[in-house]
């Protein structure tokens, strides 16, 4: 106030505007009229809206609210969608559910869709414990190779799948490593010995101190009933076969001494309740398929 | 809370004993009530439910025993009488309670921007984590944001609209102790907040994580800041309000009504900090991006806005090109902002009827921001060549472009056929940053490398080389992020939607994740870079404010003149 006349409107000289006449700490005001494309553009965005408002659901009512002129909803836009992709699959899907697992692989048809359908259930449910191309990992079983800790033809895998291991379901396979450390059934240096015993079953090198004749009578009195003499596992037990290079966990003698001691028992959950039957057939197929399945 | 021990004394004549010296109203009533806070926090603690609350308590004590001391030491040092409006007919601008919030501001946007850099690499490798939960994603993203936004953010503004409030008024900050109640306890604020982060404490709300017992205290806070504010635009000695204090007053009281509606719980007890959101269901989710998107519209836009009105034109030494526009964009950008929110909530359980009007809103209010975009960057009309020479206006022009750009994308994101790709992808995140880093990043460096000089008395800054280096350094980072999240976003979005010609999700959602790897590393390098500039920013103000003798050309007079 003290440096302009607010009563003098004052000319820019760059743009010949005049100013508003005030000044605040040194800066001035334009008086520009609003640019024209901005107003014109600010119009046409409300007379859009004021459409769009009349088209779609839009103004609330006491009850309820405007429905806008095709009765357009969200939930009916999902619904349509849903039928879309229902037709789409549709007569595969009736086809699925009749067939039995032996039909399906026979028919390329059936096989293919079965397939399509196993990937993305698979892709949703199994991946994060299986790896997203059924390689798993430490404690979660390879799907890819032939060695198949509760059997590997297609009626066993369904059976897997439906009711998991150790999963508390009723028809869900049991039987577990016990463990033989903790509970005080081997000792420490009986651990060691058939630790040895076990990497020797399959080629590995052994310590020093190994006596494989001590081993091989702790192997018998204890590891027998379910992995069997020759140590080449049982699937109705899920005992795993020790003699190939095939390793749930790890080959390394610590990790093997870690099993006896504490025992072993990952749990595969029980899908039955989770998923339809055509979705666990078509999850079955896929992972015969994989390239193990027997 | 030391730094209000550091208040100068004005005028320094008057010490201990001066002849009529009494306490102020203000002294005393503040000085009881801190002296009743450290009791009651103290009691507090020692019944609070868990170690984590207790501390915080602690925290509240530590800074009202601090309060006291910083006040009693005050009064031994200051004259008998207030410090004058005016001398020698000039008005004696209070400048203290801005420095510490300029200088404090960037500490929290040096530690925010890093959290940022810390929490992308875990995005990018999941091992980084380290099985910590006080430093997990999860604890660290709202110390990120938290950090960025209210406290590099809000303390940007609360230095730049007490500066710009006394120049624009042309008279001394209303209130003697409350702007330092006003920056000190947003600045405690901000402390309880983080640490209640990391130590676990949320409410779980987006932007609005703070307990009940920081949303109170912020909110005291807060209503000071609001009087303090309107008491020196009460008592301006300039006959009209300019155009940057219309915004900080609707940043000012808009963010308040959201604060205190977004923040209605029921705490569980006085001794816990627990506590229950009034609201439920789909009504809670309508009210926390009424919150979310209005904390954007008001605090990250008007607030910044403000900013821009005082300094682009400052800077530039041109009149504000429209005053016209910027009336009208002013009460259409805060009309139709407050509607804005349900696009937020496109495709969810919100009625279909309050998605439109979300969305009709947001379509309307390209314009409204765009004025602002206008008005900033035709003021530099006659001032174009200082781009040339001036790399704080460079910084400050930048900003306005990264503004009208990510105004210009919120709309198009809010139509629903677009958001249907977009919400839930990284898409979302490069749109935020374009504007947290562009456009609020870059204004507030550029008000901080104009406001350092002229707050500490200094011809300009340290080296303008050096804010040409931030300048490249930071704008490089910004590209690199945001384009990377483009890329990201989009390809995620339509990995999602992907199905196979059987009807099947073409891929699993880990493969989605998968994918975004080398984005988020790239994401990851765009952010050190901005970290980067950010920390020759630092050198810079630090060299300018440590040496007296500036070492190149002042900043406010270029050497080069307007051309014709």
């Amino acid at each position: 106030m003290s440096s302009t006349n607010p009563n003098v409107k004052m000319v820019d000289s760059h743009t010949g505007t005049a100013t508003t006449g005030h000044e605040w700490d040194g800066i001035q005001e334009l008086n520009t009229p609003l640019p024209r494309w901005w107003l014109v553009i600010l119009y046409a965005t409300i007379v859009w809206s004021v459409g769009y408002v009349f088209v779609y659901p839009a103004i609330p009512m006491i009850s309820s609210f405007t429905q806008g002129m095709f009765g357009w909803s969200s939930r009916g836009d999902v619904a349509s969608e849903l039928n879309a992709l229902k037709a789409l699959r549709g007569p595969m899907v009736s086809a699925l559910g009749g067939a039995s697992l032996a039909d399906i692989e026979r028919d390329p048809k059936l096989l293919t869709f079965a397939r399509a359908q196993g990937k993305a259930a698979f892709g949703d449910n199994c991946a994060p414990c299986h790896g997203a191309g059924g390689g798993g990992s430490k404690g979660f079983a390879n799907l890819n190779d032939d060695d198949w800790l509760w059997g590997g033809k297609a009626e066993d895998i369904q059976q897997t799948i439906a009711f998991g291991i150790r999963s508390g379901h009723p028809k869900g396979r049991e039987g577990s490593m016990p463990a033989f450390g903790r509970d005080g059934i081997l000792k420490s240096a009986e651990v060691s010995q058939v630790a040895d015993f076990v990497r020797s079953l399959s080629g590995l090198s052994t310590e020093a101190s190994f006596d494989k004749a001590a081993g091989a009578k702790i192997f018998e009195e204890n590891c027998a009933a379910c992995h069997g003499s020759d140590g080449k596992g049982n699937v109705e037990t899920g005992a795993p076969n020790l003699t190939d290079k095939i390793w749930l966990w790890s080959s390394d003698k610590a990790t093997i001494v870690e099993g006896l001691t504490n025992g072993r028992g990952n749990v595969m959950p029980a899908w039955v309740d989770r998923l339809d039957d055509t979705t666990i057939k078509a999850l079955t197929v896929y992972v015969h398929t994989l390239g193990g399945g027997k | 809370m030391a730094q209000s021990a550091t208040i100068p004394a004005k005028g320094g004549s008057g010490g201990p004993g001066a002849v009529g010296k009494s306490l102020t109203v203000g002294e005393l009533g503040l000085g009881l009530a801190a002296v009743l806070m450290a009791f009651f926090s103290i009691y507090v603690a020692a019944k609070a439910y868990t170690p984590e609350y207790a501390f915080h308590a602690y925290v509240f004590a530590a800074a009202s025993i601090a309060a006291v001391f910083a006040i009693g030491n005050r009064y031994m040092n200051r004259d008998a009488a207030p410090p004058a409006q005016f001398i020698d007919g000039k008005p004696n601008y209070n400048y203290g309670p801005i420095k510490f919030s300029t200088l404090i501001s960037l500490f929290w946007g040096v530690a925010g921007f890093l959290v940022g850099l810390i929490i992308a690499l875990q995005l990018a490798f999941p091992a980084m984590n380290f099985d910590l939960p006080w430093i997990s994603f999860g604890r660290l993203r709202p110390l990120h944001t938290s950090a960025v936004i209210f406290a590099f953010g809000g303390n940007v503004l609360l230095a730049t609209s007490f500066y710009v409030v006394q120049r624009t008024c042309r008279t001394r900050l209303a209130g003697d102790l409350a702007p330092w109640f006003v920056v000190l306890g947003y600045n405690l604020f901000i402390v309880i907040a983080g640490t209640g982060y990391l130590l676990g404490i949320t409410q779980g709300k987006e932007y609005a994580e703070p307990e009940w017992y920081s949303d109170l205290w912020l909110t005291v806070v807060w209503v000071v800041y609001l009087l303090v504010f309107l008491a020196t635009i009460w008592k301006r000695e300039e006959p009209h309000i300019y155009v940057a204090n219309w915004f900080y007053i609707a940043f000012i009281v808009t963010i308040a009504v959201l604060h205190l509606v977004n923040n209605t719980t029921v705490p569980v007890s006085i001794f816990s900090p627990k506590s229950y959101i009034v609201w439920s269901g789909v009504q809670d989710a309508m009210v926390q991006w009424w919150y979310g998107h209005n904390a954007v519209g008001f605090f990250l836009t008007a607030g910044f806005l403000a900013i821009m009105y005082y300094f682009v034109p400052k800077q530039a030494g041109r009149p504000v090109y429209s005053y016209r526009l910027s009336i009208i964009h002013f009460w259409a950008l805060i009309f139709m902002y407050i509607w804005a929110g349900p696009h937020h909530l496109h495709y969810t359980a919100l009625p279909d009827w309050a998605q439109t009007l979300g969305m009709v809103f947001s379509i309307m209010l390209w314009m409204p921001s765009w004025g602002g975009m206008i008005n900033g960057l035709m003021t530099l009309s006659g001032a174009w060549d200082k781009l040339r020479t001036d790399p704080v206006l460079r910084m400050l022009v930048v900003s306005i472009a990264f503004y009208g750009m990510s105004t210009f994308e919120g709309p198009l994101m809010s139509v629903k056929v677009v958001n249907s790709l977009s919400h839930y992808t990284d898409w979302t995140i490069g749109h935020v940053h374009s504007g947290a880093l562009g456009w609020v990043g870059f204004v507030s460096f550029g008000a901080i490398y104009c406001l350092v000089p002229w707050l500490w008395g200094r011809k300009g800054l340290y080296s303008l080389k050096l804010v040409n280096w931030h300048f490249w350094v930071s704008t490089i980072g910004i590209v690199v992020y945001i384009t990377s999240m483009w890329v990201a976003g989009i390809l995620q979005g339509l990995m999602w939607r992907a199905y196979t010609a059987l009807g099947f999700l073409e891929y699993s959602f880990i493969e989605t994740v998968d994918a975004m790897h080398p984005f988020y590393i790239i994401r990851a390098i765009g952010g050190g870079l901005f970290l980067a500039g950010t920390l020759i920013m630092v050198w810079n103000i630090y060299k300018t404010i440590a040496s007296p003798e500036p070492a190149e050309s002042p900043l406010g007079n270029p050497s080069l003149v307007p051309a014709e």
